[in-house]
């Protein structure tokens, strides 16, 4: 994170100041250190829940259940990305990085995305540039589309929340919404360069 | 009781049974996959500290509460409650900084109000945008152009609006 170094220092400063305005200096101070425990706290309360839905994830993953939902997929990612040979090793790795977010396996996502770029890029020709199929590889791993949110739900019933799972539905229909909306994007952002590929 | 509720625990049922019926060793499959996120768990953790200190600094010095008011036009153009927007203004620069605002916004909220529900829609469609693009392009080698970069960001712009919207429609 090139920027992070900027935000502590922007964070601090703005508190101070505002702290020192308002007259509660001693106030910043205390929530210093009793925020780390917060912090603790929290991190106690989502250890419990990543720990549990990442051993039930290894058992999808070894009973194969996870390739078998990858293929399931693959036909509506194939109309997705319309120019990648589906019998690539592109396409698969790009049904398995969707499939991994799909099942929120954060870990297993990453190196499947940055497998799934590396791979786009040797097909469309190595070169840096990026093109329209690498914008939707991104924007479906920047567009989160994980069915379960099991952090949010543990964080919601940490505080006490009748039904933590009850925003799934909503959760669905706005990431679906918004990756829709994402992808009309790029296809008007790159219409110009698909239309000199195909000359 | 709602459908909401099946979710999880069908899921759970789902896998596991299908997990013996591949004759897949589920119990130490289970140990393996659980210890290796409790590992990530840990290693989110430092970051994690930081930031929830840095927003708890922001929250008690009234700096958190002098931003709300700064950003309540844009909320209010975009149709989103002002305490939630601090959130999805974070959200694609940090995950932990996102994690630490909605925390404290379902703490002072509460998880099954209107401003709790629209922060966890909030949270749940949306990722840290930057941060992704980032790694991906990095270790693929690729420069990102200002259209991906853009695409995403009304993506995410896009998902704030409606998760106010989803939270009215669903609730």
């Amino acid at each position: 994170m090139v920027f992070i170094k900027y935000l502590i220092v922007l964070f601090l400063a703005l508190s101070l100041i505002c702290s020192v305005a308002t007259g509660n200096v001693s106030e910043l101070s205390s929530s210093v250190v009793s925020s780390c425990e917060d912090a603790v706290s929290l991190f106690l309360s989502l250890l419990g829940i990543m720990a549990f839905w990442g051993g039930i994830m290894s058992i999808a993953k070894e009973s194969g259940l996870t390739n078998k939902i990858s293929r399931l997929l693959s036909p509506a990612l194939g109309l997705l990305f319309k120019g990648v040979d589906k019998a690539s090793s592109a396409f698969s790795a790009i049904t398995l990085n969707v499939t991994a977010n799909l099942l929120g396996l954060g870990n297993a996502a990453t190196p499947l995305g940055i497998l799934a770029m590396k791979e786009l890029k040797k097909e469309e020709g190595g070169k840096e540039k990026a093109t329209k199929s690498i914008a939707l590889l991104t924007l479906l791993n920047t567009a989160s589309i994980q069915i379960i949110p099991t952090t949010i739900a543990a964080i919601r019933s940490k505080y006490g929340s009748e039904n933590p799972m009850e925003i799934i539905p909503a959760v669905l229909f706005t990431s679906a919404l918004s990756l829709g909306i994402g992808i009309v994007f790029i296809n008007l952002f790159y219409i110009k360069r698909s239309k000199n590929e195909r000359n | 009781m709602s459908v909401t509720d099946f979710i999880l625990p069908v899921c759970l049922l789902i896998v596991c049974g299908y997990g013996l019926f591949k004759r897949v060793d589920i119990f130490s499959a289970f140990l393996e996959g659980a210890k290796e996120n409790i590992k990530v768990a840990f290693d989110i953790l430092p970051s994690l500290i930081l930031l929830i200190a840095l927003i708890s600094m922001l929250k008690s010095s009234g700096a958190l509460e002098f931003i709300t008011t700064l950003i309540s036009p844009l909320a209010k153009l975009l149709g989103v409650s002002k305490e939630c927007l601090p959130l999805g203004i974070m959200r694609p620069f940090s995950g932990s900084g996102a994690l630490a605002i909605f925390d404290s916004v379902i703490k002072d909220y509460g998880a099954d109000s209107t401003i709790g529900r629209t922060a966890s829609v909030m949270m749940g469609s949306t990722e840290t945008t930057f941060y992704t693009i980032a790694v991906y392009f990095s270790a693929a080698k690729i420069k990102p152009d200002g259209k991906i970069i853009a695409a995403c960001l009304l993506a995410d712009l896009a998902s704030v609006i409606i998760s106010s919207l989803a939270v009215k429609l669903f609730f």
